[in-house]
């Protein structure tokens, strides 16, 4: 890993609603380097989309500080932020609803650029139309709604407005999950593609660990708000440490059927927010769980060069 | 599919004029008001007498080829009467509907987007406001500010921007966690360009629809206010100052022309405005969109 562009210690983020306090994240940190991919997955309810938005400051995080290319970015004032934000932008899940209604694709592409004052209306305008070519899509759909497109058009418009202000990091928020699986693959290298190309450090946020395995080089594993293992990709799908994970990968399913893995099935649901269980929050639901885990909360530490787990058991092997 | 058909493709608010085209209420309403509106605007051009002209050679006459609709009892041309009153009850309705619009919206928006005490204080006013009786309100604004046309229309504005209000204030709330509005503060909006930008556009099909439906009522309100002498005093025309010239029985008996007129104005007038706003409000209807 290169020097890391961003870092993100200890994060936090709780909501109080109606006297109950419900954490979201608890002591979140990780690094991500540059040009690196790094996916972020788990259940739905885990606090993935939260991570993402406190990120770029959609969300404001409870506590805890998020250092982007050396600025810290939980203590800039309004308008300095601004001025950090074209350089990190967010890709969003539902493509039918991260596009204005009202607005016609080349007012959607230029507003980024209008609201940064970038260049007068006909450049702007081309770097819109500049921006459709990199997604493969006709230069005179500028002056069309986003009613008129499919949903793969409409996230790749989506991925589009993304890039017109040249950003050096993309949070992409599940952006296949809304999607067709034969557009998916479309999509998913045409992402790879740009990041390759533009050489783009991404945070990858989805529940498809295929996805996840194909296009990041490193990925975190999220269960209720709190870090279960961050390893890297070849790693992490080889030899996965933590019980969670195992679970997780076991559940892909394989295309020739007969070659079916043992399949770990979880029993119930992810415990809620506002009642996590004491000591590691896996445990209610952790088929190797001890009387142990109840009480001590799981550090992450590093079990091998780059795989750190949050699990107190090393006799799972 | 995409090279095939016209570049330029219709937008929103044409496709929900499309529809406001196909309603036959709004349409006729149309066809009501838009006449009116241009022989109230033009009257001085072509008709001989002005409102406050005396003819003392036809006292309470009733309809003739001189005088259309008939005079009053001091002689004075009721036509002339009613396209004053009308231009007056226009201008009334116009001024205190945009006044209204202004407050309802800004209050709106500064309660769903200014923060959170912001928006407790500005809705708890706005509760206050609602919950006053409305004649006893306009009564009392109206027996402070006096009478005249710019007293009557601040008493109308100050009663009727609280719906408004809330109506913006919820659309925003909504909004701005759309995942649209987010994407515009991910590029660094501010809220005045979130406001003009997203609010504005996405909020149009409420203002429109308040807007008409405003005026109607406004000219209904500014009737009331003058007709119990607290709107727009005599000698200046209006058509509720002139329903209450009118309401001695002798009047209501013998000389019909004198209220028939008026307030047949004021019924067309109110009715028209009401089918517009009305075909309008369903042409802005989401669920249109799916057809």
């Amino acid at each position: 890993m290169s020097e890391a562009l961003l870092s993100v210690r200890d994060l936090t983020k709780h909501y109080t609603s109606r006297g109950t306090r419900l954490t979201i994240l608890q002591g979140i940190s990780f690094e991500i380097g540059k040009g690196e991919v790094v996916g972020l997955v788990g259940e739905s309810g885990s606090g993935k989309t939260t991570i993402g938005r406190s990120i770029l400051r959609l969300v404001e995080p409870s506590s805890g500080s998020i250092c982007f290319a050396g600025t810290e970015l939980t203590s800039l004032s309004a308008s300095v932020l601004r001025s950090v934000r074209p350089r990190m932008q967010y890709i969003f899940q539902d493509p039918y609803a991260s596009l204005s209604p009202r607005m016609t694709i080349g007012e959607i592409l230029t507003e980024g650029l209008k609201i940064q004052g970038v260049g007068n209306r006909e450049e702007r305008l081309e770097r819109a139309r500049s921006a459709l070519g990199k997604v493969d899509l006709p230069a005179d759909a500028i002056h069309r709604y986003a009613h008129e497109f499919s949903g793969g058009q409409r996230q790749r418009i989506g991925i589009a407005r993304a890039l017109t202000l040249s950003p050096e990091f993309i949070v992409a928020d599940e952006p296949l999950s809304a999607l067709d699986v034969s557009i998916q693959a479309q999509v998913i290298n045409l992402l790879r593609d740009l990041q390759q190309r533009l050489g783009l450090t991404m945070l990858f946020i989805s529940h498809d660990l295929a996805v996840v395995e194909y296009i990041c080089d490193r990925v975190i594993v999220l269960y209720l708000g709190r870090i279960m293992e961050i390893a890297p990709s070849a790693d992490l799908y080889a030899k996965p440490q933590h019980p969670y994970t195992r679970a997780l990968l076991s559940a892909i399913p394989s295309p020739d059927g007969n070659a079916r893995r043992d399949r770990q099935i979880l029993k119930g649901d992810i415990p809620s927010p506002a009642n996590p269980p004491a000591g590691c929050v896996f445990r209610t639901r952790c088929p190797k769980a001890l009387d142990a885990c109840a009480r001590i909360v799981p550090e992450l530490r590093e079990v091998a060069p780059g795989h750190f787990k949050a699990c107190i058991r090393d006799d799972l092997n | 599919m995409l090279a095939r058909s016209p570049i330029r493709s219709p937008g929103p608010f044409t496709r929900a004029f499309d529809r406001f085209l196909l309603n036959r209420a709004a349409m006729f309403g149309l066809s009501v008001a838009v006449p009116m509106l241009m022989i109230i605007l033009s009257y001085p051009l072509w008709w001989r007498f002005l409102p406050n002209d005396i003819d003392l050679m036809a006292m309470n006459s009733g309809p003739t080829a001189t005088h259309w609709f008939g005079t009053d009892g001091v002689g004075r041309d009721v036509f002339a009467r009613v396209m004053e009153g009308g231009r007056i009850s226009l201008l009334v309705a116009v001024a205190s509907t945009a006044l209204s619009g202004l407050i309802g919206f800004l209050v709106g928006a500064v309660s769903a987007l200014a923060g959170r005490w912001a928006d407790a204080i500005s809705m708890r006013f706005v509760d206050l406001v609602m919950t006053l009786p409305p004649v006893i309100f306009l009564l009392v604004l109206a027996s402070i500010t006096g009478t005249g046309i710019w007293p009557t229309v601040m008493v109308i504005s100050l009663l009727s921007w609280p719906l408004l209000a809330r109506m913006i204030r919820s659309r925003l709330l909504e909004l701005r966690e759309r995942d649209f509005v987010l994407a515009a503060r991910g590029m660094g909006a501010s809220l005045p360009h979130l406001l003009l930008r997203h609010g504005l556009p996405n909020s149009i099909d409420i203002l429109v629809v308040y807007t008409t439906l405003q005026i109607a009522n406004a000219i209904l309100l500014e009737a009331g206010l003058s007709f119990l002498g607290l709107g727009i005093a005599p000698p200046a025309a209006s058509w509720g100052n002139m329903l209450n010239a009118a309401r001695s029985t002798s009047v209501l008996e013998q000389y019909p022309w004198q209220w028939l007129f008026p307030g047949g104005a004021l019924v067309l007038a109110v009715l028209a405005i009401n089918f517009i706003g009305d075909g309008l409000r369903d042409a802005f209807d989401p669920r249109a969109e799916l057809n």
